[in-house]
């Protein structure tokens, strides 16, 4: 079992545990910590896509010839991709910790229950 | 029952989604399209040791002010929410002083945190690292020093200050790429020489842009830890 695919098992069950979090959780809190988790696996995921076996970082330092770097350094796409996904998951993850924030001053209660005004 | 159960075979089907997808991945053994040619041609075309700097700063430049864009709406976001309810919780109950261990290491460790961020951003195109990862360390210092001082009161013009002419000089810095190199330029690196290469003045404007991105998401980092404490009811 080589490195790849245990960083893939790991990515994938937590997409797995979290979308279970989020499903069966009632406290608000507890469904974005769930939604924290899948974002998680999902970036753990991406930058496994573009690891290649036994190749360097993508920094072109003294260990990188630089006539051959391209067959020297691993995928740095998904590494770009990845730091845009964090930024994002950490705001877009502060927003809703507002939403919630809001909601509690509102009825005093966390659990996802007490909120049916959208309700069909 | 029911309720029970239909998380449950969501997860089981999403679990056979993921399989098929895990089963299917191919391992990579060389470098195709687009990665080819940033790994070929990133070092002379942009002059950065660190690849996924050049990718994030020049190549996908426009993506990364949306992003820098998005934190600044999140930011707002919160701003609008929750500050209006302050004023009225002033009066609340007194928060617990924090521990002398706390408050000295705290002294100790925030300019170091401080500089270190700073650290971070400035060697972004040298090493891993870059703006985002430096502002947030700044913001972690600003963290630690509420965790320290309960009465501590970040000074909102000119954290304000600092982010709107980060901001502007962010997207000057871009436009200029227009005037000088004419157009489809916009957020060029090469308006400035590009230096030895691996050194710290060197990479065209990418030094220049990862600063303003760091002071940016430290300032906007630090300003929704601010908004999110809050006060006791």
């Amino acid at each position: 079992m080589n490195i790849t695919t245990i960083v893939h098992i790991t990515g994938f069950a937590l997409i797995l545990i979290g979308f279970w979090g989020m499903l069966t959780q009632k406290n608000m809190i507890k469904i974005i910590l769930g939604l924290a988790i899948v974002e998680t696996g999902v970036q753990l995921v991406m930058v496994a896509f573009g690891f290649i076996d036994g190749r360097t970082a993508p920094i072109l330092d003294s260990a990188v010839e630089l006539s051959k770097a391209s067959s020297l350094i691993v995928d740095p796409v998904p590494q770009a991709l990845v730091l845009t996904a964090i930024v994002i998951g950490v705001a877009v993850n502060a927003l809703m910790l507002t939403f919630v924030i809001r909601l509690y001053q509102q009825k005093k209660s966390l659990s996802i229950n007490d909120y049916k005004d959208l309700k069909w | 029952m029911i309720k029970r159960l239909i998380p449950l075979l969501l997860v089981i089907s999403l679990f056979f989604i993921l399989l098929k997808v895990a089963t299917n991945v191919a391992p990579n053994y060389d470098l195709t399209g687009v990665a080819k040619t940033y790994a070929e041609q990133g070092a002379s075309d942009l002059g950065a040791m660190n690849l996924v700097t050049a990718i994030v700063v020049t190549y996908r430049g426009l993506d990364t002010l949306g992003e820098v864009t998005v934190l600044f709406m999140a930011g707002t976001g919160i701003a609008l929410l929750l500050r209006r309810k302050k004023k009225k919780n002033d009066s609340g109950i007194k928060n617990r002083a924090a521990s002398e261990i706390l408050k000295t290491g705290s002294k100790l460790l925030v300019p170091i945190i401080t500089m270190f961020g700073a650290y971070i951003f400035i060697n972004g195109h040298l090493s891993p690292g870059g703006g985002f990862q430096g502002g947030a360390a700044i913001a972690s210092a600003v963290m630690l020093m509420f965790l320290a001082d309960s009465s501590f009161k970040i000074n909102h013009k000119v954290f304000v200050l600092i982010e709107s002419f980060s901001g502007i000089f962010y997207v000057l810095i871009g436009v200029l790429g227009l005037v000088i190199l004419g157009a489809d330029n916009f957020l060029d690196n090469r308006i400035l020489p590009l230096g030895t290469f691996g050194t710290i003045l060197s990479a065209g404007t990418i030094p220049l842009i990862y600063t303003l991105v760091g002071l940016k998401v430290g300032t906007e980092l630090a300003s929704i830890l601010d908004n999110m404490k809050g006060e006791l009811e």
